[in-house]
């Protein structure tokens, strides 16, 4: 450990950053079904997501090898690309975070890596192919195998227990839920403080101070759980609000049926082999339930800005590293200079985000806030045409009334209306 | 290029069974139990056999939470 350089130490700080943003963007994975559905109380929800973070990170036992996953060629890869592309993840998810999207840590990641490698070897660097198996079929397949899943898992929680009481099902639905969110925050931990076990590792392989091939050291294993770990206790609770509130209203059925397919979703993936990000696999499941019970509804203009967030999550984060990759490259001023620009921008976003705090006392609220989920639904009625059998004088007043309802929507929700 | 499809339909078949199968198990519980009770209230033979199967049926729902606890870990 004596030998480290300044730029390997940062490239080590910088790397605990963007796991702590992991944590952080991923308690709503696990958490947020439990918490809009009063399974547990916030707080103690992102407690017991964060001591199982930190039980998953020292339960793994196999090392992250590649940080990439071949997605770019690995030989050219030095700590000033690293760092470069965490900039651009780290930065990635702290907007996404301000405007309360749920968004791949992972995929953010490989953007900063994508962007990293060709400002630093050219587009030679990046393997095309294993970017569209890697990132972009998964990141269609996720939710829709998660969604899938979880709807007709609600369907027949619904049906079964359609002559149930109510009051006396809700306690063995709390567990069941609390149970399967568990389990997806044990998976979170395995998986992702592992990628920065594998990234720290990396970097000192590369810097010279591990030799090839060697196991990450106790203090990264432990670095790496308690910055994932109190991420995820600080709770992104922007995010947890969009994806327990904002995407769809669940009861407690819809959220155990949710959670479990995620929890399903999440270990056939990575166990059969076709690795599904943990993010898209929730939020599938938490709409595929939605819309399993019975008049349930899914805001498609929160899902419709979500599923934006996660097309522009590789070109972003690529672009921003690939930014810092090229000032990174001019010479220690250069690293200085991005070090200097990460920390400004992250306390702006944090000074944003002061504007309109969102925390465990008011995760629960959607009441005033920015989501018109209201002025949507009166959109769509007023666009779908009247019933049949009503005169037809009625379509002259709806006429007048399309455009009025659309001036009063908010720009970002203008694609649900299509 | 190519796309693992035998690996990204084994995860679809497995996720969506191993899905509907435990919340349709768990669900059997739970109305097993509550099923459990009111037969009880109403001294009939059935309380046992609901209460038996209920607890049959989170047996399972456990077994399978173990070994998805044994999968995270191995």
């Amino acid at each position: 450990m004596e030998h480290i350089t300044l730029l390997l130490a940062i490239v080590i700080v910088t790397a605990l950053v963007f796991d702590f943003t992991n944590g952080f963007h991923d308690t709503a994975n696990a958490m947020a079904t439990t918490i809009s559905t009063g399974a547990l109380k916030p707080k103690t929800a992102v407690a017991m997501s964060a001591v199982l973070n930190l039980v998953g990170a020292f339960l793994s036992v196999e090392v992250a090898k590649t940080i990439s996953s071949g997605i770019v060629t690995e030989d050219g890869i030095t700590p000033q690309v690293i760092f470069a592309a965490l900039v651009g993840a780290i930065l990635w998810n702290l907007m996404t975070w301000l405007i309360g999207l749920p968004s791949s840590s992972s995929h953010a990641l490989m953007g900063g890596l994508i962007g990293a490698t060709i400002a630093s070897v050219g587009v030679g660097g990046v393997n095309g192919g294993t970017v569209v198996t890697k990132v972009l079929i998964p990141a269609i397949a996720a939710p829709l195998v998660a969604g899938i899943a979880a709807f007709l898992a609600s369907r027949l929680t619904y049906r079964i227990g359609r002559n149930a009481d109510g009051k006396a099902t809700a306690k063995g639905y709390r567990a069941g839920q609390i149970t399967s969110a568990g389990l997806v925050s044990l998976a979170h931990g395995t998986n992702d403080a592992q990628k920065t076990m594998g990234i720290i590792t990396l970097a000192l392989i590369a810097g010279g101070i591990l030799s090839p091939g060697s196991n990450p050291p106790m203090w990264v294993i432990l670095a790496a759980g308690l910055a994932i770990a109190l991420g995820t206790y600080l709770g992104g609770w922007r995010i947890i609000r969009t994806m327990g509130k904002g995407l769809t209203d669940l009861q407690p059925q819809q959220g155990f049926a949710a959670q479990t397919s995620a929890a399903s979703v999440i270990l056939a993936s990575s166990n059969i082999g076709f690795s599904l990000s943990t993010t898209h696999s929730c939020s599938g499941a938490v709409m595929g339930a939605g819309l399993g019970r019975k008049g349930g509804v899914v805001r498609w203009s929160t899902a419709t800005r979500m599923f934006v967030a996660w097309g522009l999550t590789l070109p972003a984060a690529g672009l921003v590293a690939a930014g810092s990759e090229f000032v990174t490259k001019q010479g220690d001023w250069g690293v200085a200079a991005v070090a200097a620009f990460l920390i400004g921008a992250c306390a702006a976003i944090w000074f944003v985000s002061r504007r309109q705090v969102v925390d465990h006392t008011n995760v629960n609220d959607v009441t005033g806030d920015a989501e018109p989920a209201g002025v949507v639904t009166a959109a769509i009625a007023a666009v779908t045409p009247p019933p049949a059998g009503t005169p037809a004088q009625d379509l002259k007043a709806n006429i007048p009334a399309q455009p009025q309802a659309a001036d009063s929507e908010e720009p970002a929700t203008q694609p649900a209306r299509v | 290029m190519n796309i693992d499809w035998a690996a990204l339909g084994s995860v679809f078949g497995v996720s969506l069974v191993a899905t509907v199968a435990l919340v349709g198990l768990f669900t059997l519980g739970i109305v097993g139990l509550t099923k459990q009770e009111a037969a009880a209230a109403g001294g009939g033979g059935s309380a046992v056999l609901a209460r038996t199967g209920a607890y049959a049926c989170f047996a399972a729902c456990a077994a399978a939470v173990s070994y998805g606890i044994y999968l995270i870990v191995v």
